[in-house]
């Protein structure tokens, strides 16, 4: 992190992406907004309001922390491990001075400046739609999304890292991010949660990205939040060095 | 001038396999350098520690002058790999495989479009600068993936199996290509299967097996010291009882008894009993070895072994000089190492 070696990988990817970019934003903002209008005004003509706002405007940061997580997994699971497995593209780095930390950093980098995109793409959705109290604190989402495409990139690398194949993805998928999707309030107040549900549902990391945009999109300074800044970073970093070991003994060996 | 790659001492060991075994090489500076061995040999897994990709259990490398694995990074600068599968960037034009890879070496936009255009040339792609990856020929990517481990304009170029999977035509182009780098002065060193590509490039070749290298020498002196001269290749019909001893020629001087060969299976002859030369009509071969239903006869004269074959209409040879292949099967054998 302290050199900038992993820049020429960060940029190989984005250079990549920037191929397709149109697309892939379009791709980016179709699931997200079909969230928000199928849900928002389906249940949202049920159920008017949620905690003293309309559900639309509740739900518009739910849709924009799973979004940014939604894209920072799928890059460093099935792109990240195309690069990795199928074209080899991290063993053709590694032949040059570049490093397998380098690399990962690149890649880490990489899938959460492709979130903070997606994110960014929500948070004009919202704008346009008006689901703002407050236009100066949608500004303070930007660390938010970087927070938590930091934290969701981390993790993937870590389950890129042991992972056999494709097929693997979808038990991270099942065991890890639709719990997340379903328990980490984003479409209902984690207050509606049965206490012990609650207590689960504090450790997972979506949960935290949720507690900070949720009150900045309804204008008001989020709780705690050097807290859930921490946690966000600590699964992040945890994910990464946990994946950078792991790659190692996986093409290093 | 210094060596471009010492190892010396080098020792890998996967649990309880040692897959380098004391391992020592040297490459002498502006020479091609040829790895042979079976598969399983340790041929790879030298080159992966030869660029300090990974750690050896004991042993030192010592690549460019510096000192791996601690100082890899600085060295790596200086080499240039063409890997034994290709790993070209499908997202990406040919250009901008080279362009992108130079950026891995610190080589701005601006110094890589000074390079690519010599580069593509050496390739042979100069038409094709802007064609995706995936139109291209197995021979076009090889010559690419070559091309591409020159950006950084490398004082060794590393070359796992350079040539596997292709045609005799791109097979000839890559061998060109490397006899070019050969008179820049590069070093090379490089691993093949193919004995011919090996006798016709390399100066000198170590022959590893176990992790070690056991012989060493140009392909010259290996074929003078490790076999006959002339190798007599007999098969056809009546060959199992010409070798048990059918009584030949008169006047054939009284056959010796031979060694037996190596005492290494012939692959696949579904027999098991084929692979003992007897020591009758065929005591003329300095020495023989049986693999499925031809007999390899190593010898000193072969004029006395066709003479006797002559009598043999149904028995069919081929004569031909000793070559590396030859040496290569007598010092590993010619049991299938997958």
């Amino acid at each position: 992190m302290i050199n900038l070696n992993w820049f020429p990988v960060w940029q190989r990817n984005f250079l990549v992406w920037k191929k397709l970019a149109m697309p892939s934003l379009l791709g980016n903002l179709a699931d997200p907004m079909l969230y928000m209008l199928g849900l928002g005004y389906g249940l949202g003509g049920l159920l008017h309001q949620v905690n003293g706002v309309p559900y639309l405007h509740f739900l518009a940061a739910g849709t924009l922390c799973y979004s940014v997580m939604n894209s920072a997994t799928f890059e460093t699971l099935y792109s990240a491990f195309s690069r990795m497995h199928v074209q080899k593209t991290w063993e053709a780095i590694l032949n040059t001075p570049l490093t397998l930390r380098d690399v990962l950093v690149g890649e880490w980098l990489w899938a959460a400046s492709k979130s903070l995109l997606s994110g960014l793409a929500i948070i004009l959705v919202i704008w346009t739609l008006g689901l703002y109290t407050n236009f100066a604190m949608t500004l303070a989402l930007v660390p938010v999304i970087v927070l938590t495409g930091l934290c969701f990139s981390g993790l993937g690398l870590a389950v890129n890292a042991v992972s056999p194949n494709y097929d693997f993805f979808l038990y991270y998928f099942t065991l890890c991010i639709t719990p997340q999707v379903l328990l980490g309030g984003v479409f209902y107040p984690p207050t509606a949660l049965p206490p012990w549900l609650a207590v689960a549902a504090d450790w997972l990391p979506l949960t935290h990205a949720v507690n900070l945009a949720r009150p900045l999109l309804l204008g008001r300074w989020p709780e705690a939040v050097a807290l859930h800044a921490l946690v966000l970073l600590a699964y992040g970093f945890a994910g990464f060095l946990f994946g950078l070991r792991q790659t190692g003994r996986r093409l290093l060996r | 001038m210094i060596s471009p790659l010492k190892l010396t001492g080098l020792t890998k060991r996967y649990g309880d396999t040692v897959v380098v075994d004391g391992l020592d090489l040297e490459l002498k500076a502006g020479r091609c350098h040829g790895l042979l061995g079976p598969n399983g040999a340790g041929k790879t897994t030298t080159l992966r520690l030869a660029l300090g990709l990974i750690a050896a259990d004991a042993g030192t490398v010592v690549l460019l002058g510096q000192r791996l694995p601690e100082r890899a990074e600085v060295a790596r600068a200086r080499v240039g790999v063409v890997p034994q599968m290709d790993n070209l960037d499908p997202d990406f034009t040919v250009r901008e495989n080279l362009q992108i890879y130079g950026r891995y070496f610190g080589l701005s936009k601006r110094e890589m479009i000074g390079r690519i255009p010599a580069l593509l040339d050496f390739a042979g792609l100069a038409g094709k600068s802007e064609a995706l990856i995936t139109t291209l020929s197995g021979g076009m990517k090889r010559r690419l993936t070559l091309a591409r481990a020159l950006v950084n304009d490398p004082d060794l170029v590393i070359l796992d199996e350079p040539t596997t999977g292709l045609d005799p035509q791109a097979r000839h182009l890559i061998w060109q290509g490397l006899r070019r780098l050969m008179g820049q002065g590069k070093t090379l060193l490089l691993t093949t299967h193919f004995m011919e590509e090996a006798e016709r490039l390399c100066d000198d070749i170590s022959v590893i097996d176990q992790g070690r290298v056991i012989v060493q020498g140009s392909p010259r002196e290996l074929i003078q010291t490790h076999i006959e001269p002339h190798v007599v290749e007999i098969y056809g019909d009546g060959l199992d009882e010409w070798q048990a001893g059918g009584r030949s020629i008169p006047g054939a001087p009284r056959p010796t008894t031979l060694p037996s060969p190596s005492g290494r299976g012939g692959e696949g002859d579904g027999q098991g009993s084929a692979n003992h030369a007897s020591s009758l009509s065929v005591g003329h071969c300095g020495r023989c070895e049986r693999a499925g239903e031809t007999l390899f006869c190593y010898t000193r004269s072969p004029e006395k072994v066709v003479a006797e074959l002559a009598a043999h209409p149904g028995l069919r040879y081929l004569h031909r000089p000793a070559n590396l292949e030859d040496v290569f099967l007598k010092l590993t054998g010619r049991d299938l190492r997958d």
